[in-house]
């Protein structure tokens, strides 16, 4: 049960965003943060993920791309979406180009909001995630997976 | 002894019989019937010579007729080189030619000699006429099928088929002739035979490129003959005496030189091995022959034969260093290669260097593992040339790029080749075990450059296979569907080899107890385990194991379900694994290419130092021992 | 006493290098002052590979990639046994090249990448790895372990050069930086994951433990070289191997990621000055 969330694997991807949200996300990999104290590594393999963290709005160039990348990683997955961008469209939403947020594309499972998003968000973002990530794992043993 | 002449005789008239006969279907039913009859020959031989005690047989003491005869042939021989030479204009195989036949003449009719034998037959001989019947017998038959799909491709090319088949089979009967041969001057006779056709086969296409190639096929091989009928001239004033044996036991260091060049050139040692390289324009099955089984080991082969007699000395020095260099060089220059035939014919040039290294050091381990090393070559590398013939002859290029997939469009010819690259330098096979006991026999002998460029030398050697290995094996969706155009003949011969390569590695501890070891014994007088039992017993288990476990683990992760994602192209794979999108938006085609390190081991670079190498080494040697003996 | 020296090494070894690779992730996290995961995270790693869902490029790769674990074993077996150390080291070699077959069996870009890396890596230390081999030959007069164990001095002592030369390209096989050109156990690179790319789950799970069996077998080879007759000399070798271990942990830190030429010519020179002299010098005084 607790095999999961002890070694979440993230994979992150830049959907169209400004490169604030992920400086933040690369911000949680330093001294100060060290997300690695919960075993998290940021992989850049979808084939080794176990979420997918994604920033910015998603566009008509990025979205074949975020639905590959999801169709390539293996499950039990989760997806957290990070920063108003990728949660709504944010500033963006309006626009012609934008499609909107991640969930317009692939099913979200935790939401953090920020422009930037902090660090410390992203943490716990990321952590919730991992609960979801141990049901989501505790429901495909039951369903004989 | 009366199946000596059968074994010379019935391919030199299978030979004979072949320009004569134009349709096609005749023509394949007379190679199998006539390889058939060569190797039952060559069985009959076999048992009968073991049945008799398997001792060393003396034979042909008095032969006048033949020595006769011999002498019109080496005349022939010289006036056909002429003729050519004059034809392609072309001066120095004329030089060569005629100084050396005039040197013969003027030996043969200035000097009496005692008669002694001309024949032998030992277990040397006996493993010699197994390759040349069983690899050459087959090699005809694959080119049966080969020559059909060749001229298909080649329509530019005339079709000399007679031809090519005649000199094929002739060039088994010289072979058989030059390993019975006792007696120098007709050994003389069977290696010029084999100059003069290897020189033919190279030209055949008649192209500039194949003549030009041919040429110099010729004039390298005249150069060794020439150093041949030098060291039968000076044995015949100094010693009186003609006999090989004679060179070993009391030859002294200049005849022994003049042989061993002979021997460099012919297994095309560096500064010689251009000539192989050039070869390779020939039609396949030409280079199988000339490059695995027959040919260049007739080089070798008479390296071995001297091999008790360059321990210790300079020759010796020479001729291994040169091995040594070439096996280094040869398959740091296979690395840039992409042609799959030049990357067999570096790595021919870079085993044979291993094998001459080792008969250059001439003590027991050494010659054992140069035995080895020679058996498994000639499997192998026959093999690999065949199944790249066919691959040319069904996907239309033999550059390894293309082999791209073997493993889908045509599964049947990248097994085959698989195992020929595996054979080649993966352990356990065969290879592996000669090149393990050639290092331990350089460590013992104390030759720190040839330690030194053996363990380099394996890693190079390692990493061109690899790559091809990887190439072949990759799974990758074809872009067109191939049509797998190998004739049956071809898959017949290639089958065999397979078969032979396998048991010969499961039957590995037998091989060495049973033929190796008489070998070494007959050279040294003396034999021992050079690798203990269980280490070679510990080798066939690894060698069922390497088979075992993939076969097995096929088997356990067939049970598990998985769903197939397509590749990770950073989430732009655009449909299946062979498009992306571009930063156009565009589809484009994925290439995936290998590493050639042209830059870095291309022959641009290497080749001209390393001919400057082996020439210098060559002439100071040359120098050293005519110093020594003048 | 073979057989038992053997099972401890198939029992062991994943549980040992997994211990070791956290060790490395911790004292890594310590050098760069963060507080880094806890020992036992390469098993939670192992335990969650096992758990997901099996997906694949296509349907070879998973067996490649258990046969290049099984021959890994049969190879550090043959070490633990006292088998011939040649022998082993061929065979290790043959294993490393089903894990380039499996890497490159998918004809994916990042994965062929690796794996053509990874024949570089291969023949940067190959020719060092024969000389080790050829230098223990020359000390003890066999190639068989248990005799050079049983030498009355250590190894070491006659082959300072191999040792040092075989602490160098042991980089490479421990995929350390600057040597980790294949894959790397640092995540998101200019390679994605190069060898192992392709590879999740199970298959990644396999490819893991087959590294800490190689992990181990080369830490015995560094035993080999002070292990002597003397009981004690094992305790040293143990130390040693420590010792090692951290430089490599040390050295991993301190540098970035070399171009390949840089690592091929470089193992090559230090092959050619640390071991060739080192193996001359015996082969003069013997």
């Amino acid at each position: 049960m607790k095999k999961l969330s002890k070694s979440p694997w993230l994979l992150h991807y830049d959907a169209s965003s400004c490169n604030g949200c992920d400086i933040e996300v690369l911000d949680c990999l330093t001294p100060k943060y060290d997300i690695e104290r919960f075993g998290i590594i940021n992989t850049g393999d979808p084939f080794q993920a176990d979420i997918l963290l994604i920033t910015g709005g998603v566009n008509s160039q990025t979205e074949p791309v975020v639905k590959q990348l999801y169709r390539q990683m293996p499950n039990p997955k989760v997806v957290v979406a990070v920063g108003i961008c990728a949660c709504t469209g944010g500033v963006f939403k309006e626009c012609y180009n934008i499609k909107g947020g991640i969930d317009t594309v692939i099913p979200v499972d935790v939401y953090v909001p920020g422009c930037a998003a902090r660090p410390e968000a992203i943490i716990d973002g990321v952590v919730k995630a991992l609960a979801i990530l141990d049901e989501k794992r505790a429901a495909m043993k039951q369903n004989g997976g | 002894m009366t199946m000596i002449p059968f074994l010379i005789g019935i391919p030199a008239i299978l030979a004979l019989m072949f320009p004569m006969i134009r349709q096609q279907k005749f023509r394949a039913i007379l190679v199998y019937i006539g390889a058939g009859i060569i190797m039952l020959t060559t069985m009959i031989f076999i048992v009968w010579w073991i049945r008799n005690g398997a001792q060393t047989m003396m034979l042909y003491t008095s032969t006048e007729v033949w020595d006769h005869l011999m002498i019109v042939g080496d005349i022939f021989l010289m006036c056909l080189i002429v003729y050519l030479s004059v034809k392609y204009r072309r001066i120095l195989p004329i030089l060569l030619s005629i100084s050396q036949t005039v040197l013969m003449l003027y030996t043969e009719f200035t000097t009496e000699l005692p008669e002694s034998v001309h024949m032998t037959v030992d277990w040397l001989t006996m493993l010699m006429c197994i390759i040349i019947a069983f690899i050459g017998g087959f090699i005809c038959i694959y080119t049966v099928g080969y020559m059909k799909g060749y001229h298909n491709h080649h329509k530019d090319v005339k079709d000399r088929q007679p031809f090519f088949f005649s000199m094929l089979f002739l060039f088994l009967a010289a072979m058989f002739g030059l390993v019975v041969s006792q007696n120098l001057v007709w050994m003389y006779f069977f290696w010029e035979i084999t100059s003069v056709i290897s020189f033919l086969m190279i030209g055949y296409t008649r192209t500039e490129e194949a003549i030009n190639n041919s040429f110099r096929a010729l004039w390298m091989n005249l150069l060794g003959g020439l150093g041949f009928a030098v060291a039968i001239a000076w044995m015949a004033k100094q010693n009186g005496t003609v006999q090989l044996w004679d060179v070993i036991q009391i030859g002294g260091a200049f005849p022994l030189f003049c042989l061993c060049l002979a021997g460099l050139t012919k297994s095309a040692q560096l500064p010689f091995s251009t000539w192989l390289i050039g070869a390779m324009v020939a039609p396949t099955p030409s280079s199988a022959l000339l490059h695995s089984a027959t040919m260049v080991k007739a080089g070798v082969y008479l390296l071995i034969r001297l091999s008790p007699a360059l321990h210790g000395n300079l020759t010796g020095i020479v001729v291994s260093s040169i091995g040594g260099l070439t096996f280094i060089a040869a398959s740091m220059m296979a690395i840039a290669q992409n042609d799959a035939k030049k990357v067999l014919a570096f790595s021919t040039i870079s085993n044979l260097g291993l094998i001459v290294g080792c008969a250059g050091i001439g003590v027991e381990e050494t010659v054992w593992a140069a035995i080895f090393l020679m058996m498994f070559h000639s499997v192998s590398k026959s093999m690999l040339f065949q199944s790249v013939g066919a691959t040319e002859n069904t996907l239309g290029s033999r550059d390894i790029e293309d082999m791209h997939g073997l493993i889908i469009t045509v599964p049947k010819l990248a097994y085959i080749m698989g195992i020929g690259i595996a054979g080649m330098y993966l352990a356990p096979f065969g290879m592996l075990i000669s090149k393990w006991v050639a290092l331990k026999a350089f460590v013992d002998s104390g030759n720190f450059i040839l330690v030194l460029f053996i363990a380099y030398g394996s890693a190079t050697t390692m990493f061109y296979w690899t790559k091809w290995l990887a190439k072949l094996l990759s799974y990758h969706i074809p872009r067109q569907t191939v049509k797998d155009v190998t004739c049956k003949d071809e898959y017949t011969s290639m089958i065999f080899h397979v078969v032979v390569m396998l048991l010969l590695c499961l039957l590995l501890p037998f091989v060495a107890v049973w033929i190796v070891n008489p070998i070494v014994r007959e050279l040294f007088g003396n034999s021992k385990d050079v690798l203990s039992m269980s280490v070679l017993a510990t080798m066939a288990i690894m060698l069922v194991s390497i088979f075992i476990v993939p076969a097995a683990m096929f088997f356990i992760s067939r049970a598990s379900h998985r769903e197939l994602v397509p590749i990770y192209m950073n989430g732009i794979n655009a449909g299946d694994n062979r498009y992306f999108t571009n930063s156009l938006g565009e589809k484009e085609h994925l290439y995936l290419s290998n590493w050639y390190l042209r830059f870095e081991f291309g022959r641009r670079h290497l080749r001209i130092p390393s001919i400057i190498i082996a020439s210098a080494l060559l002439i100071l040697g040359f120098c050293l021992v005519l110093g020594g003996v003048v | 006493m073979k057989v038992g020296f053997v099972l401890a090494y198939l029992i062991l070894a994943p549980i040992l290098g997994g211990l070791l690779d956290g060790v490395d992730r911790m004292v890594s996290a310590r050098m760069q002052r963060r507080k880094g995961p806890s020992i036992l995270q390469p098993f939670y790693d192992l335990g969650k590979l096992f758990s997901k869902e099996l997906i694949a490029v296509n349907n070879v790769q998973l067996l490649l990639n258990l046969s290049y674990l099984v021959i890994l074993m049969i190879a550090g077996s043959l070490l633990f046994a006292g088998a011939d150390l040649l022998m082993t080291l061929f065979i290790l070699s043959t294993a490393d090249m089903f894990l380039i077959m499996a890497a490159s069996s998918d004809s994916s870009p990042y994965a062929n990448m690796g794996a053509s890396r990874e024949m570089i890596q291969m023949m940067a230390y190959e020719p060092l790895t024969l000389l080790v081999a050829v230098g223990f030959y020359l000390t003890t007069g066999s190639f068989h372990v248990e005799k050079i164990i049983q030498a009355p001095v250590s190894a070491v002592l006659w082959m300072p050069g191999l040792f040092v030369g075989f602490m160098f390209t042991a980089a490479i096989k421990f995929r350390k930086s600057p040597f980790d050109l294949s894959t790397s156990h640092h995540a998101h690179q200019e390679m994605v994951k190069g060898i192992t790319t392709e590879m999740s789950g199970t298959t990644l799970a396999i490819m893991n433990i087959a590294e800490y069996y190689e992990m181990i077998l080369l830490l015995g080879i560094f035993c080999l070289f002070f292990i002597n007759s003397n009981p004690w000399s094992w305790l040293v070798a143990i130390v040693i191997c420590a010792v090692v271990f951290f430089m490599e942990i040390l050295w991993d830190n301190v540098s970035a990621r070399l171009k390949w030429k840089t690592v091929l010519y470089g193992c090559w020179v230090v092959t050619l000055v640390a071991g060739g002299i080192n193996i001359l010098i015996l082969m003069l005084i013997q």
